[in-house]
């Protein structure tokens, strides 16, 4: 096999940076639009005219939008996001970067529930079409992508903190704490990589070479785990990496209710203080990150499929 | 005997009968009728929540407060309880859906005009339109749905049209990439080819021969959007983003519940409720809509 | 082959008797396979013929057992191999029968072949499963294969989609044969190949069934292909075998009404274009098949009993079968 992988991975990332100036130009443009002067928010209401004069022109201000965007993407770059609105104001960068590990551990555990959950789950269903079970996991399926995870989180805290006491309902301090946050994110998407796994197995059962298989005596188990499987995950993998941006907007929410110290609890305080660099720095990290478990997933797609390997010889 | 040969999209001529069997098969299926009873109840229970929830003494309307009520658990004259003002809990849910099911309608409705219009010359005509409408759909995506609302929503501040703005947005890519795959797919079909060699123009063969074909995605998309938008739209409510106090709508009535939830849990058990039932049975119509159009995975 | 001809003195590999196989669906039974019969003995070629949803895919995959079940079923009947009945095996026993005693080829090499798996593994894995072999031997005989059906060992390691359409069957052809099955079940193998490359493969199977002594069963719709390389025909209709004979004996002396139609209707390059004769009409409808003999209402000879009654299997002359109702009067 010469397959040359760093040539993938090298037009893997080629073909990112457009769509990471595409996101920064996204979030730039919010960030232009939103209300309230940032000189004024960060000299304070009774500032000298003069004053706030100045800072618009230090900070680049009165530039032409595009002129301010490429200055903004060059301070990403180099990791400045820029200053808080909100005192002490110090740097976005310094804010986001402390509490950001919390929350990608916080979407690592719960895309390894996801998958833990999802692709056995899904298996079984398919391979057990209209039995008990996979009506019963057909009906898990689709409460767990319907259940907002905002209101999951409230009921777990209710009943396995309060009633039951069995875990904490805050925190985030040690394998406990992380539990009951986890499952809360993860739910909708195992529910989505099950269904997806279902669905893309009963397709690749129906295949010719499923046929074909089992037309030279291969047991019926080999089939579906040698055969099947494989070709299945082809698509269930793009979705894990797709889950992974649903699984960072999941923190945002549920980091609020469990009180946990990350990124996306930072990010909705932030909001409520009108703190728009804070805000736009949170979502412009969160996006990156997914970009680049994406990027991981294109990678991990050229290992299983060798359609896509042969390209790149 | 493979399996390959069956085409998804059947051709014009056999529109009517092809609408038939798709009734059918969905009538057939329990989950999706279920679904869609309940979507039909509630689009009644949104048309009618003034008679269903009228504000009289012993049956306070959704904002009528009562502070010697407060945080009811149900009862006779409150069967849902009251939240921290008094107010009757399940008033606010029937006024609920009249929010929710806008929110879903209207954003659906114009992500999937601006999806298809966006969907469909990208794939009729390919090229830089397609490439540039591509790139931008791939960026909208880059960006986590949630994730792009909330900055959307505080960026417009809260309010119904600014949570139609705000989850909008991230829904229309959905609809592109959808209508895009079948229009590419519908574009290289002998009856598109025939409607061509007789004459047609783009725009009528866009929309007199491949648009209707594509319908059966479209649909189950804009399902499935809408319980995805109705979704969105209550977490940026929750976060106090989206529909200000004190509308009744359901993310904020979870939102107004989350200092007091642990003491009452029936003003955040219910609200969640609702949300999930609703979404539930888009969902399950969806799913159903999908299966009913494409026989090939329900034998 | 010449001694194939003559099958009175050969031992019988294959029996089939009164098979049936129906597929429950929601819009009713389909009735696929019905009291079909035929005889194949060892080393010959069978060639089943009909048209597109005859049944005779689904006749192939009853004696592999693979009827995908739901919603098929077999409903009756014996399908004996060496004088046992294959319907009554268990799944364990039959997992021994298939790729050893019996291979199958399928119609389009395009999808028969798992797309991220190396085409040497493949062939190795029947290889494995068959015989009392290591990993390491299976793979180098998986090699001998491919170099036999003419792929080159440096390819081995190659996937099916770096093949084309033509040497993916061939691997299929070197999965199928890997173990010296006693039968081979080919399903229409070139239908889907080009027409250069459809004379190619038979060739190749034709070669390599001499050379392993294999009896094959001919899936196709071409008569050509039958007069190539057949010894016998069965002409199917509506999931039955209408008409058994040896090929020469068929094609000289044809009684079925099918049958002469199936001959009327192709071209004869020393006729005139005028004299084709298609059968009227369409396949019935395997949900609902007419009463009575399924062919009646396109016959050119139907009589009134033909809408009543069944017709049987009658041996008109010598190992010659006809499922006619004209025939059952003459005699």
């Amino acid at each position: 096999m010469n397959f040359c992988l760093y040539k993938y991975i090298f037009k893997r990332l080629g073909m990112m940076v457009p769509v990471l100036l595409g996101v920064m130009l996204i979030i730039f443009f919010i960030n232009h639009i939103t209300p309230g002067d940032p000189a004024v928010i960060l000299l304070g209401d009774r500032a000298d005219i003069q004053d706030v004069e100045n800072l618009r022109r230090e900070m680049g201000l009165n530039d032409p939008f595009f002129v301010q965007f490429f200055r903004y993407v060059g301070n990403v770059i180099r990791l400045d996001f820029g200053t808080s609105f909100v005192p002490p104001h110090r740097t976005v960068w310094e804010e986001i970067s402390m509490r950001f590990p919390t929350t990608m551990q916080l979407a690592a555990l719960s895309v390894v529930f996801a998958i833990l959950m999802g692709i056995p789950l899904g298996i079984i269903s398919a391979t057990k079409q209209y039995s008990i079970f996979d009506n019963i996991a057909t009906v898990i399926g689709l409460l767990g992508v319907s259940i907002p995870n905002f209101w999951q989180g409230m009921l777990f805290i209710m009943l396995f903190s309060v009633t039951l006491g069995w875990l904490p309902a805050a925190g985030w301090s040690g394998p406990q704490t992380w539990i009951l946050p986890a499952i809360t994110i993860g739910t909708s998407s195992a529910a989505v990589i099950m269904r997806m796994t279902r669905s893309t197995m009963l397709e690749v059962v129906r295949q010719d070479y499923i046929r074909t298989a089992r037309a030279k005596g291969q047991k019926e188990s080999t089939v579906i785990y040698k055969h099947a499987l494989k070709n299945a995950l082809i698509p269930v993998v793009t979705v894990v990496g797709l889950q992974f941006g649903g699984l960072l907007g999941g923190a945002v929410l549920t980091e609020t209710i469990f009180s946990i110290p990350g990124l996306g609890r930072y990010v909705v305080q932030a909001v409520n203080q009108r703190d728009y660099p804070t805000v736009l720095g949170g979502v412009l990290l969160m996006a990156l990150a997914f970009s680049f478990v994406n990027l991981l997933v294109d990678i991990l797609y050229a290992f299983i499929d060798p359609r896509i390997r042969s390209q790149y010889k | 005997m493979s399996e390959n040969n069956i085409t998804v999209a059947a051709k014009p001529k056999k529109k009517r009968s092809q609408a038939r069997d798709v009734w059918r098969r969905f009538r057939r299926n329990k989950t999706a009728m279920v679904g869609m009873v309940i979507i039909i109840i509630l689009i009644l229970t949104a048309i009618f929540a003034d008679v269903l929830a009228p504000g009289t003494e012993t049956h306070p309307g959704y904002n009528l407060m009562n502070w010697r009520n407060t945080f009811e658990l149900p009862s006779r004259d409150h069967p849902l309880g009251t939240d921290w003002a008094g107010r009757d809990i399940l008033s606010r849910i029937i006024h609920g859906s009249r929010i929710s099911l806008q929110v879903g309608f209207v954003v659906v409705g114009i992500a999937m005009i601006l999806g298809i219009i966006l969907g469909a010359v990208s794939g009729f005509y390919g090229g830089i339109a397609d490439n540039i409408i591509m790139r931008i759909v791939d960026i909208i995506l880059a960006i986590p749905n949630i994730l792009l609302a909330i900055s959307l929503a505080a960026a417009l501040g809260p309010g119904l049209v600014n949570v139609m703005i705000a989850v909008g947005v991230g829904t229309v890519p959905a609809f592109a990439r959808v209508v895009r795959a079948s229009v590419l797919t519908l574009r290289e079909q002998e009856f598109v080819e025939a409607a061509r060699a007789v004459g047609a123009n783009d725009i009528r063969i866009i929309f007199r021969h491949i648009l209707p074909n594509c319908l059966a995605p479209i649909i189950v998309q804009a399902t499935l959007a809408m319980a995805g938008a109705i979704l969105s739209a209550a977490g940026l409510s929750f976060l106090g983003l989206g529909i200000e106090r004190p509308k009744p709508e359901w993310g904020t009535m979870l939102n107004e519940a989350q200092a007091d939830f642990l003491n009452y849990w029936h003003i955040s058990v219910f609200p969640g409720l609702a949300i999930v039932i609703v979404v539930l049975a888009l969902n399950m119509m969806g799913d159903g809509l999908r299966d009913a159009f494409d026989p090939r995975l329900k034998k | 082959m010449a001694e194939n001809i003559k099958s009175g003195g050969k031992e019988t590999l294959l029996d089939i008797k009164g098979l049936s196989i129906h597929y429950k669906t929601e819009d009713g039974t389909v009735r696929a396979v019905n009291d079909l019969n035929f005889k194949l003995n060892k080393g010959e070629t069978i060639g089943l013929v009909g048209e597109t949803g005859a049944g005779k895919t689904t006749t192939a995959l009853g004696i592999l057992r693979l009827v995908p079940d739901p919603p098929g079923k077999i409903v009756g009947g014996e399908i004996l191999l060496d004088g046992e009945d294959l319907v009554k095996k268990t799944e364990a026993e039959m997992r021994t029968i298939r790729g050893q005693k019996i291979s199958m080829i399928f119609q389009d090499p395009m999808t028969s072949l798992n797309p991220v798996m190396p085409v040497r593994d493949q062939i190795a894995e029947v290889i494995l499963l068959h015989e009392k072999v290591t990993a390491a031997e299976a793979l180098k005989k998986a090699e001998e294969m491919l170099d036999l059906v003419g792929i080159r060992a440096e390819r081995a390691k190659e996937y099916p989609h770096q093949f084309s359409g033509g040497m993916r069957q061939r691997v299929v052809i070197a999965i199928a044969l890997a173990c010296n099955p006693g039968l081979l079940i080919a399903d229409e193998p070139t239908t889907a190949l080009d027409v250069t490359i459809q004379a190619q493969v038979l060739e190749l199977m034709k070669n390599l069934k001499q050379e392993f002594n294999t009896a094959m069963i001919m899936i196709t719709h071409d008569l050509g292909i039958v007069a190539e390389i057949c010894d016998k025909v069965a002409i199917m209709y509506a999931g039955s075998v209408v008409e058994f004979a040896d090929k020469y004996e068929l094609f000289k002396n044809p009684k079925h009404p099918y049958t002469i139609g199936l001959f009327n209707s192709i071209p004869d390059i020393d006729t005139d274009v005028d004299n084709l004769k298609p059968i009227k009409g369409l396949m019935p409808d395997p949900t609902d098949l007419p009463p009575g003999c399924p062919f009646h209402p396109r016959c050119d000879n139907v009589k009134p009993e033909c809408s009543q009654k069944m017709p049987q299997n009658l041996e008109v002359s010598e190992n010659h079968f006809v499922k006619c109702l004209l025939f059952d009067d003459r005699r």
